[in-house]
């Protein structure tokens, strides 16, 4: 091989001309925090995206790429934005003519990844809060559960309540229900709150603001078809995303089906019991063929399989894939996922032993670690990526200002 | 004995390599690169140009054969073989379902390239998708895959195959298919194909949008060998492309698509050909070699605000100053001379009714040479300024080869050796370049040369002659 003995290093120049450029000079110890001034790692995401912009080889791929012809220059806000339309699905870095060993080192799915991470705690709510996503990982998770698990079981103990007779699944007689609502529904509800602000002020600095003719509504449609069947994990061509090399795989989309819809289902559960506490007066516990017991049965066998599943496949990802820090933080997501539901599964089956008051002490200490965690970890990516693709259903319905002719 | 051996890694290799494995033949292949850089110059493709009848998937309207042919016929200015060119254009219209089946995924053609809905098909995520499916089928076939492998010469008894070299390894094979690109990495080569031109060794100052592994090894050795020579040396696809662009693998993004919205000049500032003449993407190819004949081989594109937005953003900012003057100054040329031109541009200009998506009435008047169409005077601050140097993608030098793909010596057809993709597409591309053809005849021949080749490994009844083939292929 010829060696490239006048490598261009303009580029690298340019790069960082321009990275100075827009950040006007002036580097401040949180960066991030005033409009217009770029990071280092959003100034890699507007380097990346005009490399991209002159290529657009990727336009079929995904969202990311059309919404990027959209644009010629790339501000913050159009920044997180496209960042948070990354699925990381790694199709485009494969596919890159320019990713390394290319001297333009082109890896679109790792500096999306980088940046997402600063829009969840840009915008995190409260803001202060927002450096808990670079704590937030497997350790911690695990952490905080193991030790919310032992606090009630110590409680338990405490009371002499720990180990008793059978009581035939009746949980309330260990923790009384109004209790469990209290802190289970407070901490939930600050939890969805905290993520609620956050998005809302993502939407309001990267709205189009417009509403497309025919209205919101098709948008809307078809945003909410995109999250529920992950479209941008299918590569354009539907045989999928990318794992450990250039091969293209359903895996990590079914295992995240079996996440989200098991997710779902036990959010079903809960909600289907509470309406028949409080609407029918029906209390727990509810029969194995019951509605609360089937749902939460199948989420839980769903948040069994799909964490898992992605378990394994985070472990295999290719090494150029994504951002290796937020690894952490991911399995940190996926660990307790599956700990809520195995404890969870476990306590359903020894309901009526007398290990219920354990099982159930621990079930709920996950739980609690897992609505703890849940604003300012992992769960932060399905709000803000639902948040993208509703802008980019939008924005793709309104006509372009830009009359670039043929190339 | 290996039946079918592949040297080279770029789309007609993997072509020959798949096609000849499906034959039955086994089949190994040698690329030169680590695996990281697999796949030529194919890595940098986007489409390949199809003939077609009426609408297809991805592609609109139709793109008849004979159309094809004609406009084929005017960019080479007639350097082709009208059987080799209508064999890979009737090839180009059968040969996406096979694609298809080994992995490549087509898409709609992408923003910005509409005027080539019609005659182009594109790949899902370009050409190193598509060359990474080739790869991935190949494995699965079976086809044995050796990286860092470069073949030094071949040993030819009469222009017959009997093996290949890898320094001191002897790789024996009934067949071989040689596609290991064009020389236009091998700056030396360029040096001497190119020579002096106002006492400038021209090459010297050309950039490689390819990759940087087809130093023309094989090419020389075969030539060597007394195979058949075709095309000229100094002729290959050559684009006019950002002077920051890196030396190899450049690539599409180091396009600069503004020249036929405003003027360009060479280093004296003046202007040297008629940027308006037609379509850039008509137009594009003929820069290169546009430029490479200018002072330093160096041009710059002179664009005004007026352009902005109308053009596929640059991977390179521009230079940007608030007047024309100041423009000068920052891109280093006489400010004075630069003047003189714009100003006589600017007078020039009989500004009509401006659209950049027909051949439109703005023009020049008494200016030489003149522009043609898209004439608008410069005089919207901020102005911009891209240098332009010649970036070549492959050179058209090869080897002479018939409708099997079979290399002549002496005018006489191989037995066993055939040859695909860059190092015998000057057979069809003397000169000039059409978007999307060098996929079509790498694909076309590449195909061709697997089959033949695994048919003259797996048959030892004497090959078909010519004119069957091309029965069966009509």
């Amino acid at each position: 091989m010829p060696p490239p003995e006048a490598a261009s290093t303009s580029f690298d120049a340019l790069a960082r001309e321009a990275a100075a450029l827009a950040a006007g000079g002036s580097p401040t110890s949180s960066p991030s925090a005033r409009a217009g001034e770029l990071t280092a790692n959003e100034a890699e995401v507007a380097r990346v995206m005009q490399i991209c912009n002159a290529c657009r080889y990727c336009e079929g791929s995904c969202a990311v790429f059309p919404a990027m012809t959209r644009r010629l220059e790339f501000g913050k806000a159009d920044i997180h934005y496209l960042a948070n339309l990354c699925h990381n699905c790694g199709a485009c870095l494969h596919a890159c003519q320019y990713a390394p060993p290319h001297e333009f080192g082109v890896n679109v799915p790792k500096a999306m990844a980088v940046v997402r991470v600063q829009t969840y705690a840009d915008y995190a709510f409260p803001r202060a809060f927002g450096a808990l996503y670079q704590r937030n990982g497997l350790t911690v998770a695990l952490a905080s559960a193991a030790g919310l698990a032992l606090f009630l079981v110590l409680a338990l103990a405490l009371r002499g309540t720990l180990w008793h007779e059978p009581l035939a699944g009746d949980f309330y007689a260990v923790f009384p229900h109004n209790l469990l609502v209290t802190m289970f529904g407070s901490v939930f509800g600050l939890a969805m709150l905290a993520l609620a602000i956050g998005v809302t002020r993502f939407w309001r600095n990267v709205s189009p603001g417009e509403v497309p003719p025919g209205g919101n509504a098709p948008a809307l449609a078809e945003a909410a078809h995109n999250v529920l069947k992950l479209k941008y994990l299918d590569g354009g061509h539907g045989e999928g995303c990318h794992n450990e090399d250039d091969r293209f795989t359903q895996s990590r989309r079914r295992y995240h089906h079996f996440t989200f819809y098991g997710f779902m289902l036990s959010l079903a559960s809960t909600t289907t019991a509470t309406i028949y506490h409080y609407a029918f007066g029906w209390e727990a516990p509810y029969p194995v063929t019951s509605l609360p017991v089937v749902l939460g049965t199948l989420g839980g066998i769903g948040l069994l399989i799909g964490p898992a599943g992605l378990w394994h496949l985070n472990r295999t990802r290719h090494p150029l894939h994504g951002d290796d820090a937020q690894k952490s933080m991911d399995l940190g997501f996926i660990a307790l996922l599956f700990f809520v539901s195995l404890t969870g599964l476990l306590l359903l089956v020894f309901r009526d032993t007398g290990a219920m008051a354990l099982l159930l002490a621990v079930h709920l200490g996950v739980v609690m670690a897992l609505f703890l965690t849940l604003p300012y970890g992992k769960f932060a990516h399905g709000i803000f990526r639902s948040a993208a693709l509703i802008k980019w259903a939008i924005e793709r319905r309104l006509p372009s200002r830009l009359q670039l002719g043929s190339d | 004995m290996l039946d079918v051996l592949v040297i080279g890694g770029g789309n007609a290799a993997l072509c020959a390599a798949l096609m000849a494995r499906e034959a039955g033949a086994s089949v190994m292949l040698l690329e030169a690169s680590p695996k990281a850089w697999r796949g030529g110059n194919s890595v940098h493709t986007r489409n390949l140009r199809c003939m077609h009848d009426e609408p297809q998937d991805v592609l609109t309207e139709a793109y008849p054969e004979e159309e094809y042919w004609q406009d084929l016929l005017k960019v080479t200015g007639g350097i082709t073989d009208e059987g080799l060119a209508r064999h890979a254009i009737r090839e180009s219209s059968t040969c996406r379902g096979w694609m298809i089946k080994h992995g490549v995924r087509f898409q709609n053609s992408l923003s910005g390239t509409l005027h080539l809905s019609r005659t182009n098909a594109f790949f899902l995520g370009g050409g190193k998708a598509l060359v990474n499916a080739y790869f991935r089928s190949a494995e699965n076939l079976g086809v044995d895959i050796r990286y860092d492998t470069k073949v030094d010469r071949l040993e030819l008894v009469h222009g017959e195959f009997r093996a290949a070299y890898v320094g001191n390894q002897r790789i024996e094979a009934k067949a071989c298919v040689v596609a290991s690109g064009g020389f236009e990495s091998n700056r030396e080569w360029l040096r001497e194909a190119w020579g002096q031109h106002n006492g400038e060794w021209v090459a010297d100052n050309f950039l490689i949008r390819g990759t940087r592994f087809n130093m023309g090894v094989l090419l020389k050795d075969m030539l060597a060998s007394g195979a058949d020579r075709i095309g000229d040396p100094a002729q290959c696809h050559a684009v006019a492309i950002d002077a920051r662009a890196p030396l190899y693998d450049g690539g599409i993004c180091t396009r600069v698509d503004c020249v036929s919205l405003g003027i360009v000049v060479n280093k004296n500032a003046e202007r040297f050909y008629d940027e308006g003449e037609d379509f850039w993407p008509k137009r594009y190819a003929i820069w290169g070699r546009l430029v490479a004949f200018q002072p330093g081989q160096t041009g710059y594109s002179i664009i005004d605000a007026k352009a902005v937005g109308r053009f596929m953003p640059p991977v390179f900012p521009g230079e940007k100053a608030d007047s024309l003057p100041q423009l000068a100054r920052q891109v280093g040329l006489d400010v004075d001379a630069f003047m003189r031109t714009v100003d006589a541009y600017n007078a020039a200009c009989r500004v009509g009714t401006f659209d950049h998506s027909v051949l439109d009435d703005c023009h020049t008047e008494g200016l030489t040479p003149a522009k043609t169409h898209w004439a608008r005077p410069l005089d919207t601050a901020p102005y911009y300024a891209y240098a332009l140097k010649p970036g070549i993608t492959f050179t058209y030098l090869g080897v002479k080869i018939d409708e099997r793909a079979a290399v002549h010596f002496g005018g006489q057809p191989s037995r066993n050796l055939f040859a695909a993709g860059e190092v015998s597409a000057g057979n069809v591309l003397g000169k000039g370049y059409l978007a999307g053809i060098g996929v079509t005849i790498g694909t076309a021949f590449g195909r061709i040369a697997g089959t033949q080749a695994a048919r003259a490994a797996l048959d030892t009844r004497v090959p078909q002659p010519v004119e069957g083939v091309l029965r069966a292929a009509a």
